[in-house]
């Protein structure tokens, strides 16, 4: 589902209070039937979210910043990430700290999450922000295999989809004043 | 992909990010130790060298430099995590908030009170402090600068969204550690009598005991108003 408005349009506020980083001042979000903030942590379980903000230390290296991220998750830390790291164009960079590569490494980097969880829904704000067109390409291949295996997605972005995706479901929002 | 969820796994990881973090950039455990040693050496300055006076404000002189320099740290603790969006992920994790808040607050006690209580007795010998008071000063310091961090990390989590947070953190910080200094400085002009010093060292360790208990739940539900 394509989350779409004008800048301000209240998008990434809407996206966080899904994830339950806000509460909103009306009404509640329900997962499974349950309200998220009463079981908050069954929710966590099954969400990823990577927002505009995306949760990499710029001081250190992107293997690093992926291992803790897979710890903090409670994955096994063990797997051998290097060919994930070569398949996202990352390869001889692991062990650079992460405030030296460019933005669509950096990206890169926080995207590589995708490839590692098995959360059914995800939450993304800004997915495509600075990728490269090859780039763009390869998350939407993976994209599509989370959807094919039942998972959800729920993003922000400018970019059209509808040509990749058929199912896609677009709700905008609108600017009030 | 398997998820074996293991607390301990948790622990060490936050730990071990934040002490890489910090040895990485080792200004951060050195400066608030320089700030330390720069406020005691003020004292003799500005009080004059007599060593009789200085022995007597010395258990004063140490606890206030350690409640400022333990200040001086505490800004940093959630900053670069809120900024960057870790704070985020480590919400949306499915382990309790409060287990990686204890973590952190652990990792920042290694990083900025411990060293404080291995300089201690180098700095006291600047104070002329007698042997039996730097006994007592050493074990108020490990019981307290925790604590310290503890209620200080509380502050921290409440105004790391602000702009400039820093004084408004102080100014809640502050008042909170009177009662850790009343007991600390207590215990050491106790020992300076040469009398019995446990029952204020039992205070403040019970006083660690609550904070370690209740401080975390404390510190995350702060963290989640920051955040959203």
């Amino acid at each position: 589902m394509q989350l779409a408005g004008p800048n301000g349009a209240g998008k990434t506020s809407l996206l966080r209070i899904i994830a339950g980083f806000a509460s909103p001042d009306e009404g509640d979000i329900f997962w499974r039937e349950n309200s998220i903030t009463k079981s908050y942590d069954e929710f966590a379980r099954e969400l990823l979210f990577i927002g505009h903000k995306t949760g990499v230390n710029a001081q250190l290296t992107a293997l690093e910043n992926v291992r803790f991220w897979l710890q903090i998750q409670g994955y096994n830390n063990e797997q051998d990430l290097y060919p994930l790291l070569a398949n996202i164009g990352l390869v001889g960079l692991e062990d650079v700290p992460v405030r030296t590569l460019s933005a669509g490494q950096q990206r890169r980097v926080a995207l590589l999450r995708l490839w590692l969880n098995d959360a059914k829904l995800w939450i993304l704000d800004e997915p495509f922000t600075a990728l490269d067109k090859s780039g763009v390409a390869f998350l939407q291949d993976r994209f599509t295999s989370h959807l094919e295996n039942g998972g959800a997605i729920l993003l922000t972005t400018h970019q059209d989809l509808t040509t990749h995706f058929n199912d896609l479901q677009t709700v905008t929002l609108e600017y009030r004043h | 992909m398997l998820r074996k969820h293991s607390y301990l796994q948790l622990f060490t990881a936050v730990c071990k990010k934040d002490l890489q973090l910090a040895f990485r950039q080792r200004a951060e455990i050195v400066n608030p130790l320089l700030f330390f040693l720069i406020v005691i050496t003020l004292f003799p300055l500005a009080i004059g060298p007599e060593p009789g006076l200085l022995a007597r404000m010395a258990p004063g002189i140490i606890w206030v430099a350690a409640l400022l320099s333990t200040m001086l740290g505490l800004d940093k603790i959630f900053r670069d995590d809120f900024h960057d969006g870790s704070l985020e992920q480590l919400i949306a994790s499915s382990y309790p908030l409060p287990l990686t808040v204890l973590a952190k607050v652990c990792a920042h006690w290694v990083i900025t009170g411990l060293p404080l209580v291995l300089m201690t007795p180098l700095f006291a010998l600047l104070l002329n402090l007698d042997s039996q008071s730097l006994v007592a000063t050493v074990f108020t310091l490990l019981l307290g600068t925790p604590l310290l961090s503890f209620i200080g990390a509380i502050g921290a989590g409440l105004t790391v969204g602000l702009q400039k947070g820093g004084i408004l953190m102080s100014l809640l910080v502050l008042p909170l550690y009177i009662p850790v200094l009343i007991f600390a400085t207590s215990a050491i002009d106790t020992s300076s009598m040469s009398l019995d010093y446990s029952g204020q060292l039992a205070i403040l360790g019970a006083m660690l005991v609550v904070a370690v208990m209740s401080a975390p739940i404390a510190i995350s539900s702060a963290l989640k108003v920051s955040v959203s």
